[in-house]
């Protein structure tokens, strides 16, 4: 009796700490969240108060309507070129590193071939460099070839930045579909290529979904590169205007967390969708006994 | 007509030898059944029928056609996978209908052929749900159903039962068997079990290493195997093979005990000759617990080692010419171990392998 008293007793101190460890973390990860979104709607003066102002005291959208270039206040930055060009940007890299990375990990996932897996390490190593790491020689390359301050550079730059990591997850996903489908399907009257879009794409389809969304967070908030392949409305993005906000002698806290909370209402909604994805995973009832 | 020739047909891996020229020819409407223990080449052999392996050299036919470089949809042939591969997002209606979609059939005639391959397998209850929402069995009938549908010229099955636990493996052998009864096409199926071998097969290919070793009727396999290894793969528990020298009519065994050679491979046999004396279970017996009791015999007392009892019968280990052999004691008798009785073997089934090359002596 004792016994199991005692072990439900620290079954529930486990739990307890663990809870609490969960809450500490949390709290670490959402507070500086939460203030850049409260700071948003607050004007300068509350949020550079001292002592801190915690509970707001006044709400509104002044900052956004600053930050879009109406109303009272303006700032004079040219939010909706960045947007556009955030847009624009991450779009099309993240579609580029898809096709890329449905074409390579179904090669890898399915086909034998010359040095496969010295390909395959090449590609996560070069995951292991920082990015920022190679913004020198990729500037250098870059303002030979005419592309810095273009879209067209960035979108180069990104797509090679995430076609490692989008062949590596497609790959996965792909491995855990039996080649027999593809073959029972064949036998069926298919096409490879109509086996494949048939059967194993829509089996592959969330980690490719998944696969799409990572690829499309990372170029939307990706700041290192940009800033520095970057110059003007042609083609800087949202995390680079930011700095728009910081002036030589003071900073726009307002205007920046309003603007903060335009990069992040997008990247929250995708991050929505990959969790639903991730979550739902797949099914192998049909293959597995 | 879908007859099925193999000729000459080899496959390599890079350097490696899997299946090693072999000639076979599958009637219309037969029953074959592939057989061999693993690694044997039976599935590569079944996939290069499919189009699913490249055929690196020989022929493969299907109603006189050479096949060899026709891909698999356009062969007319269906397959049952060994892991069903069912479309796991699709329910078993799609699964069923997917090939007669893809030959671009109209979906009144699509509904049509799924419902009577539904009824036919008992799968019409079934058809709404997806393949994980069923049990093994299910899915197996639904594979097979997936096969019928499309009306193929054959079906290729790879190992389709051995998912199953032991009795509904029993159910689904009966149910392919009565299919093919009601859908005659030829066949090509699989298998390392020797029992679904013997029980499906019209006719039954023996395979060891990439080539065929016996090809013949489940009785003809099992009554006149060809080697010692067709010996001792079908029929279970194996054939007891006991080596032994030929003496005029006499197989003189290696302790010496002698056992007249039978009747009918007398004149098979040269004095001197080493042989390998083969005798099944079935025919070693105690007196007056074996299947026959006449025809030509021999009775030697041996003890027994170990029974294990059946219900009405019993499997009994004993030495014979210092080799551990097993035999078989019909009805309902207990025998204890250390028990010496009198075993009688019926000579007139037994078989004589060359021991240098383990054919039958009967090939020479
Ligand atoms: N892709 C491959 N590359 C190299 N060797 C292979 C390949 N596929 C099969 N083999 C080899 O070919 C041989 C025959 O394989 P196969 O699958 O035909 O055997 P099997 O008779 O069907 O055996 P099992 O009863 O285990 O299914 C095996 O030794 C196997 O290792
Ligand atoms: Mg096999």
């Amino acid at each position: 009796m004792t016994v199991t008293v005692q072990s439900r007793a620290s079954k529930q101190a486990k739990r307890i700490a663990l809870w609490f460890t969960t809450f500490a973390l949390m709290l670490v990860m959402c507070v500086p969240g939460l203030w850049v979104v409260l700071s948003a709607f607050r004007p300068n003066r509350e949020i550079l108060a001292k002592p801190p102002v915690w509970i707001p005291q006044e709400l509104s959208l002044v900052n956004f309507g600053k930050v879009f270039g109406f109303g009272a206040e303006q700032v004079g930055i040219p939010v909706g070129s960045y947007f556009a060009n955030s847009l624009i940007i991450a779009l099309t890299s993240t579609i580029i590193a898809l096709i890329i990375g449905i074409g390579g990990g179904y090669a890898f996932a399915r086909y034998r071939f010359r040095f496969k897996g010295g390909l395959f390490l090449g590609l996560m190593l070069f995951r292991a460099v920082p990015g920022i790491a190679l913004s020198l020689p990729v500037f250098m390359m870059w303002s030979k070839l005419g592309l810095v301050d273009t879209k067209l550079g960035l979108i180069i730059v990104y797509v090679s930045l995430n076609v490692p990591f989008t062949i590596w997850l497609i790959d996965g996903f792909f491995r855990q579909i039996p080649q027999a489908l593809s073959e029972a399907a064949q036998v069926d009257g298919c096409t490879r290529w109509q086996a494949f879009w048939k059967i194993e794409f829509p089996l592959a389809k969330s980690g490719i979904a998944a696969a799409g969304v990572f690829a499309f967070l990372t170029s939307w908030n990706e700041f290192a590169l940009a800033s520095q392949l970057t110059r003007s409305t042609d083609s800087k993005t949202l995390p680079v205007g930011l700095l728009d906000f910081t002036a030589q002698f003071t900073i726009d806290w307002a205007g920046m967390c309003a603007m903060a909370v335009i990069i992040i209402i997008p990247a929250l909604i995708l991050t929505f969708i990959v969790q639903k994805h991730l979550i739902a995973g797949l099914t192998f009832g049909g293959v597995k006994g | 007509m879908a007859e099925i020739t193999l000729e000459k047909v080899v496959k390599r891996y890079g350097a490696l030898g899997v299946v090693h020229g072999i000639d076979l020819t599958i009637a219309h409407e037969e029953f074959v059944v592939l057989v061999g223990p693993s690694g044997c080449g039976k599935s590569t052999t079944l996939r290069m029928i499919a189009g699913l392996e490249d055929i690196t050299g020989g022929l493969v036919k299907i109603g006189g056609q050479v096949v060899n470089d026709l891909p698999p949809r356009k062969r007319n042939i269906s397959m049952v996978f060994q892991n069903y591969a069912l479309y796991p997002h699709m329910n078993v209606r799609d699964n069923l209908g997917f090939g007669l979609k893809i030959a671009g059939q109209s979906p009144a005639e699509i509904a049509r052929r799924v419902t009577e391959a539904a009824d036919i397998l008992g799968l019409v209850p079934l058809l709404d749900r997806t393949p994980a929402e069923l049990s093994g069995g299910q899915r197996q009938r639904v594979a097979m159903g997936r096969a019928i549908v499309r009306n193929p010229d054959a079906f290729l099955f790879d190992e389709p039962l051995s998912n199953l636990d032991a009795k509904l493996r029993g159910q689904m052998r009966a149910e392919i068997k009565k299919l093919h009864q009601k859908v005659r096409t030829t066949v090509v199926y699989v298998t390392h079990d020797q029992v679904e071998a013997m029980t499906l097969a019209d006719r039954i290919v023996v395979m060891k290493d990439g080539n065929i070793e016996q090809v013949g009727t489940p009785m003809e396999v099992f009554n006149h195997p060809l080697t010692t290894f067709v010996a001792t793969f079908i029929g279970s528990p194996p054939m007891n093979l006991l080596p032994g020298t030929i003496a005029g009519q006499i197989v003189r065994l290696a302790d010496g005990t002698e056992v007249p050679v039978p009747d009918r491979l007398q004149r098979f046999v040269r004095d001197g000759m080493a042989v390998q004396l083969g005798i099944r279970p079935d025919d070693i017996s105690p007196v007056g617990h074996g299947l026959s009791q006449d025809g030509p015999g021999a009775e030697v007392s041996l003890t027994v080692d170990l029974a294990e009892p059946l219900g009405m019968e019993s499997l009994i280990y004993t030495r014979l010419a210092g080799q551990e052999v097993q035999a078989k004691l019909y009805g309902p008798r207990i025998v204890a171990p250390g028990e010496v009785l009198a075993f009688r073997l019926a000579l007139d089934r037994a078989h004589l392998f060359d021991a240098a090359s383990g054919k039958s002596v009967r090939a020479h």
